[in-house]
């Protein structure tokens, strides 16, 4: 417990800004020894990337570190030169960046980065550089390593590349690595071997690691010790497994109780929003469901899309992203959709409301009649009406030159819901009913955090007053404790208003806060599907199980991490 | 290979359909026979060089002997000068080539570099200085910097020849005017007002796509990987900004080919620009036909060549994904 390999004392970062100086970071004290995995942990804005990036002397501009120390091996690097500092980087300090899909040049071979990297950084020949960059592959398992040299970044599956990633970080040698959020991009499968990888070579090689990260599940399945992180400042540090099972904070507590749970269905979380009567008996105008049939049944639904061409006369494949024999919804039901990327969750949600076409079967809808058969102007704007959809990127999904409310009243006009001298009450009240303050409709969507984005893509979908929501991915972009207050919006206006929803997510623990019934998806295929509790309780199929197993939990595995820090 | 042989057929149909509006506005608008003969001709003679001249056959077969006509280099008789128009063609391009290639080497040379420097240098003076000169070089009118370089440099200080192409040398099998100090000095003015636009445009765009470039998370992973600057700069960087850039010099190589009209009537360059004008002036239908699929021929040529060179520059293009 001595060997200190790095450690910032009192590390104050700042970003001058014409209207003031905005303090990143105000005095954070860490340390990292040998053989250790730190975790960093905090939301979106807390400061965590930033003292990495201040490590690796790559603050983005106008960033600067304006007080404090940061030594490694008892060397100040902030008094280091441009020069002196580049000379450390990736021969003592390495770096993983969180999406391995962008952190790759995609013009150079793999072996060519990874040559070019050992020659440099270890001063080898081309020739032996290439012979170590094979042997390196192969270290951070990559099969045929020979062969994948001579190929390209996307030739490589995600979590592949970020195995090439972590070998290049790796390529001279350096004693402390700095890994942020590594796994975010991944699938959860994928990301568990990875972080296996990181902890091996942790050990192997008595690496320092300073892990990122804003996934308590990561940190409580990796880290050594753990800094909680919260506005530049220190939340809270110690042992992982004594601050997740014990934090003195009510910060970390908080944090903690916002991660939806993978284990249990709570029925606890928070409802800020103010009710308001008028508001809800107007979006409940006429629209409410009536009985428990399917509200909307897909048979025999396939999609396909074309694949390049083999040779030039040749004709296209084929790849069949979807395909299942049958999926329905019935009303009020909320019906969870999981899977990894590529199982074709999202494109199957999306040929649920017609927004992209089958290439067989059909969606029929018991108030409409087949999707197929809705042609007409009349029909298509009533089935519009009924079927709503909130999308990912809450950032994307609005336009940024239309104020809000404009936004908001849009709809409403154009289906004619409402007398126009109402709409604006209306879209005050309707920003009020997602938790927005009802003034707020003057801005643009650029003034808004993406959380509060999130509210008004949610807003804007409940204001044709739909009886059907289709949610791909809704909380993915957003902060954990942000994320539990968007579920906790959507749970509440399910309950009161009787919404049927098609809830598409790859987050095993989200979709069991919300969903009556799930259905999980692998290639394209239907592998399971069934009610909520007993799927995740007792899944009957082997790759439901392997998800849940590979899930990263912040409760889970702790006896293995309070072994491991006993060491 | 697959991507490039389905370019090649591509651009062999591009070049059908502009012979075909070449053909058309060749037999229809005026009648050929009516510009051939004079007043005094009968009817029946009409009628019988109609006949000769296979204006009455089926429209496809007169379009397929315009075809096989222009690819043996057979583009008819101008009117006005009643000679070959390939001839007339042949004589006029090489003046036009080296008058473009002079100015697109300038401004690639000029171009490059200067984008660059300006992508890693935004704040510098130097690049301030280079971004504003370029926006000059975009907005001022191209026959109104011709008269000031000629009233500079002809008029005022007599260094340069203001009008016209000097003299002609032949060298490893190639005439050009560009071997001789007259030549060049003939071309250096058309030249450098021609490069001026290219050269803002080239630059503001190679300077954005590094700036574009220089904010991906593979090169701060290049830094982080302990990367010297110009590696960074030069190997990762220049060669992710290439794609737009090849693709907005092709085009603007090819618009220099056929539109460097104005330039050329300044300096009374005798190119094809000024062989366009007269065409127009004369209503010369057989020069405007081939001076048409000519244009047709270089944008079609260039955009090919620029598909090879995205080929050679992304492995995803090769590979078919995206």
């Amino acid at each position: 417990m001595t060997d200190i390999l790095c450690k910032t004392k009192d590390l104050k970062i700042t970003f001058p800004h014409r209207l003031g100086d905005f303090t990143a970071v105000h005095g954070f004290d860490m340390e990292v020894r040998r053989g250790e995995i730190v975790g960093l942990i905090g939301e979106s804005g807390a400061g965590k990337s930033t003292i990495g990036n201040a490590i690796m002397g790559l603050l983005s501009h106008p960033g600067k570190v304006s007080g404090g120390r940061i030594d490694l091996e008892g060397q100040n690097l902030i008094d280091l030169t441009g020069a002196a500092m580049a000379r450390l980087r990736g021969r003592r300090i390495g770096m993983i960046f969180q999406d391995p899909m962008t952190s790759l040049n995609p013009l150079m071979t793999v072996g060519d980065q990874l040559a070019e990297s050992i020659a440099l950084l270890q001063d080898l020949p081309m020739a032996q550089a290439r012979q170590m960059a094979a042997d390196r592959l192969d270290a951070v398992g990559i099969p045929d390593a020979v062969e994948r040299m001579g190929q390209y970044p996307h030739e490589f599956s995600g979590g592949m590349r970020q195995r090439v990633v972590i070998a290049l970080a790796m390529a001279g040698n350096p004693d402390l690595l700095i890994a942020d959020e590594p796994t975010t991009a991944l699938d959860v499968s994928v990301q568990k071997q990875v972080l296996d990888l990181i902890r091996s070579i942790c050990v192997e090689r008595s690496l320092g690691v300073i892990l990122v990260t804003h996934d308590m599940g990561v940190i409580a399945e990796t880290a050594d010790r753990v800094y909680v992180m919260r506005h530049g400042r220190l939340v809270e540090t110690g042992p992982t497994g004594q601050v997740i099972h014990a934090p003195s904070q009510q910060y970390t507590r908080d944090l903690i109780a916002s991660i939806p749970s993978i284990e249990s269905r709570e029925e606890r979380f928070r409802n800020p929003v103010k009710r308001t009567g008028e508001i809800d008996q107007w979006l409940l105008e006429g629209h409410r469901h009536e009985g428990t049939d399917d509200y909307v049944t897909a048979s025999a639904l396939t999609k396909d899309f074309a694949t390049r061409k083999k040779t030039f006369w040749g004709t296209s494949g084929s790849f069949r992203a979807v395909d299942i024999p049958g999926l329905s919804i019935a009303r009020g039901e909320v019906l969870g959709l999981v899977g990894e990327s590529g199982s074709g969750k999202s494109t199957l949600g999306r040929m649920m409301i017609g927004l992209v076409q089958p290439s067989s079967g059909n969606v029929h809808y018991s108030d409409h009649g087949p999707l197929a058969e809705v042609r007409s102007r009349a029909a298509r704007k009533a089935l519009r009406r009924d079927v709503q959809v909130v999308f990912q990127d809450p950032y994307s999904s609005l336009n940024s030159r239309m104020r809000v409310d404009h936004i908001l009243a849009e709809p409403i006009r154009f289906h004619g819901l409402a007398e126009r001298a109402d709409i604006p009450r209306l879209v005050g009240a309707l920003l009020e009913r997602v938790g927005l303050p009802p003034d707020t409709g003057r801005k643009f969507p650029h003034q808004f955090s993406g959380g509060q984005r999130q509210r008004i893509c949610i807003a804007r979908a409940l204001s044709v007053r739909p009886r059907f929501l289709l949610c791909d991915e809704p909380t993915s972009a957003l902060d954990v404790s942000i994320q539990a207050e968007m579920l906790a919006l959507l749970m509440e206006l399910r309950r009161s208003l009787g919404l049927t929803m098609l809830f598409v997510s790859h987050d095993l623990a989200v979709v069991r806060q919300v969903s009556d019934r799930v259905a999980v998806m692998k290639q394209g295929k239907i592998v399971e599907c069934q009610d909520a509790e007993p799927l995740f309780d007792a899944p009957r199929n082997d790759y439901t199980r392997m998800l849940l197993d590979t899930a990263p939990r912040a409760s889970g595995h702790k006896e293995a991490n309070n072994l491991r820090s006993g060491i | 290979m697959y991507f490039l042989l389905a370019r090649v057929l591509q651009a062999t149909i591009v070049m059908l359909c502009v012979a075909l509006v070449g053909f058309l506005v060749f037999q229809f608008v005026g009648d050929p026979v009516l510009a051939l003969v004079g007043q005094e001709t009968t009817v029946e003679d009409r009628e019988a060089l109609r006949e000769s001249l296979g204006l009455n056959d089926p429209i496809l077969l007169q379009y397929a002997r315009y075809v096989m006509n222009a690819l043996r280099g057979d583009f008819g008789i101008s009117y006005s000068f009643n000679r070959d128009v390939s001839e007339m063609i042949a004589e006029r391009l090489p003046a036009t080539i080296e008058l473009v290639m002079l100015s697109g080497v300038l401004s690639l040379i000029l171009a490059i570099p200067a984008g660059i420097y300006t992508g890693i240098r935004r704040k510098g003076g130097l690049a301030q200085t280079i971004m504003a000169l370029s926006v000059i070089g975009v907005s001022i009118p191209s026959f109104l910097l011709g008269i000031l370089l000629i009233l500079v440099f002809s008029v005022w200080l007599n260094w340069l020849p203001s009008f016209g192409r000097g003299d002609v040398a032949a060298e490893l099998g190639l005439r050009s005017s560009l071997f001789t100090w007259d030549g060049l000095s003939h071309a250096l003015m058309p030249a450098a007002v021609l490069c001026l636009f290219q050269l803002g445009v080239i630059l503001r765009l190679i300077r954005a796509e590094m700036l574009e470039v220089l904010r991906t998370d593979y090169i701060r992973f290049a830094w982080a990987r302990g990367l010297p600057g110009q590696r960074v700069y030069f190997r990762h960087a220049l060669k992710n900004t290439l794609v737009p850039v090849v693709t907005a010099i092709g085009l603007q190589l090819s618009s220099l080919f056929a539109f460097s009209i104005i330039t050329e009537r300044v300096f009374q360059w005798p190119g094809m620009g000024s062989l366009l004008l007269h065409a127009i002036g004369q209503s010369d239908i057989p020069l405007l036909a081939a001076y048409l699929i000519f244009v047709g021929l270089v944008f079609t040529i260039s955009n090919l060549v620029v598909d090879a060179i995205y080929v050679l520059i992304d492995p995803r293009i090769r590979h078919g994904a995206h």
